[in-house]
């Protein structure tokens, strides 16, 4: 796509049809919950969009959430509008290497100060900066100088979101999230483990369309994708109602399809997408394959106790702190009735005399 | 640490530790101040018998006194029903009874559970309106009553609140109902509540007491 090509016109010299366009844009509104009215706004907009340049920074990661947008489908016009944005920088996806990978970061920075999206995955060593570096330079460094002059951060994944595995107990890097550690620029979390590839696409259709960074939730995640949690929206809810729950992974509620909170599922206090837009074009999420939600898009989900405990169960410390308990309370007890014996034999003395 | 995370953790530990050393504290204290040795002849040497009869017999109200006690006698027995119901056969209940009992049971559809915890919780607001408004139980209702009353009637209204994900986030219900039910374990060996553990053997106490004179009652 040439610089000065909108994206209007490099989709149609892709082969997309007018038709296929207004679905996409009607798709993209409805994803992003807004009006059907909005959806001609947001054809004109698309359509007349000039590709922001983007600058997209791995740090602490697996790779997995760029795997996730990259080879997670067939090409769409999803990726058709991934491809439209300037994607300037991407260690993973460039073919640059070494200084002229960094010269293009810089160059790209300087031409579009102010303007560029800077998109995140990975979270920042923030205990020793040696940890993790990039021809030289320190994550945190990096970050500090991609972010001073960016139009908007979008943190993909739960890492660059909210620290993620390797700010797990007990964070060996000292590992943060890009909120914590930038907090003068407007930060959209697009957190999962990995994220959506849609969820990503729109948020970057909120940008083209509108300028703007959509609606987020206390977290900082477009609320159109995650304002509800797994278990509002889980095609399995039913069973649950009924009280029709798998016990293993293998039993005939298993084979049922019945609900997975027995079994760990973490659906009811996690909030995303997945239960309505799936994977792989629509496909399948992890609780329709049989596994059990595991709450990846919330912070600190490594943490919070195993996949595999009900949300329900209580972590109720150790029987001899339990026992312990008793024992005081026993000797309280004996000591109490003593006393008020005592108290009794004084009383009656007292009488007598 | 999340307001879940503290209620399910710690919160819930301190509770239970509290709740613990209280039970056990009142428990071994009643028990060390029964009576020493009754050196009198007892008229009637069956006392379990006698014991077990009174547990029996305080179940329903005298006979004389049926109508006019009927609300007391079928609110209290709907409520208790209802509780007892709602607290045991709840699925995600049964998971939380579990994870330090080991072992379960089986549980009713959520439909059920839902409808008797409505039961439960509409009964006990009726029964603490009553006493609020009755003239003799106000007169003869403390502190100890309503504080007793509240704290079982929070967890039950945020349980259906967590239930039916109404007024807040989920995981905010689920912690605000756990804490809530962390406030009844706390207040429950120092107040009316327990009753739950002193009632039956209080009955039966005296029970052999009033056999062992020859009293029928």
């Amino acid at each position: 796509m040439r610089k000065d090509q909108n994206l209007g016109e490099y989709l149609r010299m892709q082969g997309v049809s007018r038709r296929g366009f207004l679905k996409f844009c009607s798709a993209t509104a409805s994803l992003m919950a807004l009006p059907p009215s909005a959806v001609s706004q947001v054809a004109e907009a698309l359509a007349t969009a000039r590709r922001p340049s983007v600058i997209w920074m791995s740090f602490q990661e697996c790779t997995g959430c760029t795997e996730s947008l990259t080879r997670s489908h067939a090409p769409t016009l999803e990726s058709l509008i991934f491809d439209a944005i300037s994607l300037d920088y991407h260690h993973t996806l460039q073919a640059a290497a070494g200084h002229g990978a960094e010269a293009a970061r810089e160059a790209a920075m300087e031409e579009n100060k102010g303007e560029y999206i800077l998109v995140v995955d990975g979270s920042i060593p923030n205990g020793n900066n040696g940890y993790s570096t990039i021809a030289g330079i320190s994550n945190h460094d990096m970050l500090i100088e991609a972010a001073e002059n960016c139009f908007a951060i979008v943190a993909v994944g739960t890492c660059a979101a909210f620290g993620g595995l390797p700010n797990a107990d007990p964070n060996p890097t000292g590992a943060v999230s890009v909120s914590e550690i930038i907090k003068d620029k407007p930060i959209i979390n697009v957190s999962g483990c990995p994220p959506i590839p849609v969820v990503i696409t729109g948020v970057l259709a909120h940008f083209l369309t509108f300028g703007t960074i959509p609606e987020l939730d206390a977290l900082g995640r477009p609320v159109a994708f995650f304002g509800q949690n797994i278990h509002d929206r889980c095609y399995r809810r039913p069973f649950y109602e009924r009280g029709q729950f798998a016990e293993t992974f293998d039993d005939e509620g298993a084979r049922k399809g019945w609900c997975l909170y027995k079994l760990g599922c973490k659906g009811p206090t996690t909030y995303n997408a997945c239960a309505t837009l799936k994977w792989n074009q629509g496909t399948s999420f992890p609780i329709q394959s049989g596994h059990g939600c595991i709450g990846c898009s919330e912070p600190r989900f490594w943490d919070k106790g195993g996949f595999y405990d009900p949300i329900s169960a209580g972590q109720w410390g150790s029987r001899d702190a339990l026992l312990g308990a008793a024992a005081a309370g026993a000797a309280l007890g004996v000591g109490s009735a003593l006393a008020a014996r005592a108290r009794k034999k004084k009383a009656q003395a007292a009488e007598e005399i | 640490m999340t307001l879940l995370e503290f209620a399910s953790g710690p919160g819930l530990q301190w509770a239970l530790w509290i709740f613990v050393f209280g039970i056990t504290w009142r428990v071994v204290g009643a028990v060390f101040l029964l009576s020493r040795k009754d050196i009198s002849k007892p008229r009637h040497t069956n006392t379990i018998s006698a014991g077990l009869g009174a547990v029996w017999s305080r179940s329903s109200p005298a006979r004389a006194f049926e109508k006019k006690i009927r609300f007391q006698h079928v609110t209290g027995y709907a409520w208790h029903f209802a509780l007892f119901i709602s607290v045991l056969f709840f699925a995600p209940h049964i998971l939380f009874f579990e994870s330090v009992l080991g072992f379960s049971w089986p549980h009713l559809p959520n439909t059920i559970i839902l409808i008797t915890a409505i039961v439960a919780t509409a009964v006990l607001i009726a029964l603490l309106i009553r006493r609020a408004t009755h003239p003799v139980q106000r007169f003869i209702s403390n502190a100890d009553d309503y504080i007793s009353i509240f704290v079982v009637l929070v967890p039950l209204v945020t349980g259906i609140l967590a239930f039916t994900h109404f007024g807040a986030r989920y995981e905010t219900l689920l912690a605000v109902h756990l804490l809530s039910v962390e406030v009844m374990l706390i207040w429950f060996p120092f107040g009316k509540l327990m009753h739950m553990i002193m009632t039956i053997p209080a009955r039966f106490q005296a029970g052999t007491a009033f056999g062992r004179r020859g009293v029928k009652a």
